[in-house]
């Protein structure tokens, strides 16, 4: 049995592969339909980009550990913001009390996103912010901390991930309602078409789903139906899907059971690529590539003999790198219980490392292909998500489900079962419910957020209400509001109110004004 | 007379939308024979404690992962004692040090329960001590 209660055959042969066919459904990597990989040249060619999350305190804190990790070699930056900043909320805002710079770091105006890359050269690093719901306005801001630094946004490469069906679904970080949201994206997608050519406006993240509670396949199923929304929003808005398809990316999760993670990415290639030129008629073939971004399952590390987690997730990475991710983040085994210390992320990144450059693995391209078990396995989760995709059409579609709470029942079930299983001890976990060590004492140092940020972010937010010119400021706010109302494209005019200090509070507020906030029936 | 039935409020305080844990220990609790009322997201302490004394809970359980209990957990607890709601038991879990674990228990707070904690663990935790607590209060003539 898997880690999503999978039934698997003991053995595989090549007499039940179901009329597959090599050129029709393999195929060679950098061919379609994509299941060996994107790349003709695999890792040869381009070695995974090495990207650590990060992100505490205020902007200077996060800054440091930036240079720390781009010093120890890692080749991406990744941003972890706060839970006041994924929310909308100014560091100063009463909800914010308690939280400033605790899970990440605290953005609240365009000067805290300048000192939050002061010395790395935006037109030489790739950038990815894990922001969702405020997504447009964090992008804002980056285009302008980018402009500031005489970079001309064409040159700008990262990720938003605003993926924010998934937070209906999984996260739970949402402000408006769906349909302005889709909008927002749309928005994006249309500007970084035309001014931010190199930016992947959308992370399409099965992540979320696969840390709430979900199984490899709804993830697989789930974060597709969610990406193919936003494909049908695009061609709804007029644009040409090859337009903007090009630049959707994804984002999966690397959980403990190595074969089915491998055929999850192997699947979820080649039903984008089916999907995209298929259903969707793209001519490009960027447009059918799935590009992935990795991270191992926060959710497997456990608390007990943490050290573990370092072996957990070296095998996680391993299943991402043979899956052939284009980026990866590896969780430093500290994680269960703080954020992790500069200790613990050098090791995370060293793993990488290791993986990339000693075990000869980033030689071959998909090695595992062709094994019997791992191609029927890849043909049984595509087959899975298609039935997937069928029953959520019939339901009447992504958003109908997500109003109607399905796929939060579908995941919070996974989630209780698997649960349920580990209680019984159906599923082993080394060190919590078999291998258990009695009156364990935590032997490794914990990093400590200092609880000076919060002070020290109300008090520059303060100054800058003070000094900014307010006639400024409040035309560009309603040049903002006015956008909400009359569809003209909102891009343009976050960029100004960021330059005209608004903060992200105050943008959030105005936006709000006009569609409304989101609200889940809570159900268990 | 029988005894009525446990009734448990869990909750979601602060910002943080990983409803994962909260969840599953409120179908756990509801599967081990408790009433169970799930506020949903981003509880503050006064919607917290308002919903408790509406809904006329023995415990309530707070799921934190944000590092944001130092604040919401005194909070509530100080909110319970303001309204003479010190029988309630405040238990909760989630990613939180061992040293807060124990600030937070001299203040009062009941159990807290990390990662890798069996459901049974908390089911049983919770009916012990909401019945020590029934004991407690029936001894004193108030129940």
């Amino acid at each position: 049995m898997t880690v999503s209660l999978r039934e698997v055959p003991e053995l595989s042969d090549p007499f039940d592969d179901e009329g597959r066919d090599f050129a029709k459904d393999i195929a060679y990597p950098g061919e379609y339909p994509y299941t060996r990989g994107i790349h003709r040249t695999g890792y040869r060619g381009k070695m995974w980009t090495m990207r650590q999350f990060a992100g505490f305190g205020s902007a200077a804190d996060t800054n440091a550990r930036y240079k720390y990790l781009l010093g120890a070699g890692q080749t991406g930056l990744s941003v972890a913001f706060d839970l006041p900043t994924l929310m909308g909320y100014d560091s100063d805002h009463e909800f914010s009390e308690g939280e400033v710079g605790k899970c990440g770091v605290a953005i609240a105006c365009l000067d805290d996103m300048k000192r939050l890359f002061e010395g790395i050269p935006l037109d030489k690093v790739s950038t990815s912010m894990t922001i969702n719901s405020p997504a447009a306005i964090l992008l804002a801001m980056y285009v302008a901390a980018a402009k500031a630094q005489g970079v001309t946004p064409n040159l700008l490469r990262g990720t938003v991930q605003n993926d924010i069906l998934k937070e209906y679904i999984a996260q739970k970080e949402y402000i408006f309602p769906p349909v302005p949201s889709l909008r927002i994206i749309t928005d994006m997608m249309r500007y970084c078409a035309d001014d931010v050519p190199q930016w992947n406006t959308i992370s399409v993240s099965g992540y979320h789903i696969r840390e709430a509670g979900s199984t490899a396949v709804q993830e697989l199923a789930f974060t597709l139906l969610d990406g193919f929304t936003y494909v049908e929003c695009g061609i709804k808005a007029g644009m040409d899907v090859d337009e903007f398809a090009p630049r959707i990316s994804h984002f999966w999760n690397a959980h403990q059971d190595f074969f089915e993670e491998l055929c999850k990415y192997r699947a979820g290639r080649r039903i984008w690529a089916r999907h995209m030129r298929e259903k969707y008629g793209a001519t490009d073939p960027k447009s059918w590539l799935l590009r992935f971004h990795t991270q191992t399952a926060g959710v497997s590390l456990t608390a007990q003999q943490p050290e573990n987690n370092i072996v957990r997730t070296a095998i996680e990475a391993l299943s991402a790198v043979l899956g052939g991710t284009q980026s990866l983040h590896t969780n430093s085994m500290d994680e269960t219980l703080a954020l992790p210390t500069e200790k613990s992320v050098k090791i995370a990144l060293r793993t990488q490392q290791i993986i990339a450059y000693e075990t000869g693995v980033a030689h071959v391209i998909d090695p595992l292909g062709g094994s019997w078990y791992v191609e029927k396995l890849t043909d049984q989760m595509e087959k899975e998500a298609e039935e997937i995709f069928a029953k959520v059409e019939q339901m009447g579609g992504v958003v109908r489900c997500i109003e109607e709470g399905w796929f939060q029942r579908e995941i919070a079930r996974s989630a209780y079962e698997y649960q349920k299983a580990v209680d019984k001890g159906d599923k082993v976990i080394v060190g919590v419910n078999k291998f258990v060590e009695q009156g364990e004492k935590l032997t490794i140092e914990l990093l400590k957020i200092d609880a000076s940020t919060e002070r020290s972010q109300t008090e520059r937010l303060k100054a800058l209400r003070a000094r900014r010119d307010a006639a400024k400021w409040s035309a560009a706010l309603e040049a903002v509001r006015a956008a909400c109302v009359d569809g003209s494209n909102l891009m343009p005019r976050l960029v100004t109110a960021v330059e005209a200090d608004a903060t992200l509070g105050e943008i959030i507020d105005t936006m709000k004004s006009v569609f409304g906030t989101y609200e889940e029936t809570p159900e268990f | 007379m029988t005894e009525r039935k446990i009734r448990v409020l869990v909750c979601k305080p602060g910002l943080d939308g990983h409803d994962r844990g909260a969840k599953v220990v409120a179908a756990a609790l509801r599967d081990a024979g408790m009433e169970v009322i799930y506020t949903g997201l981003r509880q503050t302490p006064s919607m917290i404690v308002e919903s408790a004394m509406q809904e006329d809970v023995d415990a309530i359980g707070l799921s934190m992962h944000s590092a944001a209990h130092m604040t919401i957990f005194p909070k509530v607890l100080q909110l319970l004692n303001e309204k003479g709601l010190q029988h309630i038991l405040l238990t909760g879990g989630g990613v939180i040090p061992d040293e807060d674990i124990v600030a937070l228990s001299t203040l009062g707070v009941g159990r807290l329960f990390g990662p890798g904690t069996p459901m049974a663990d908390i089911a049983v935790y919770v009916k012990d001590e909401v019945g020590r607590r029934r004991a407690e209060r029936s001894a004193a003539g108030v129940l």
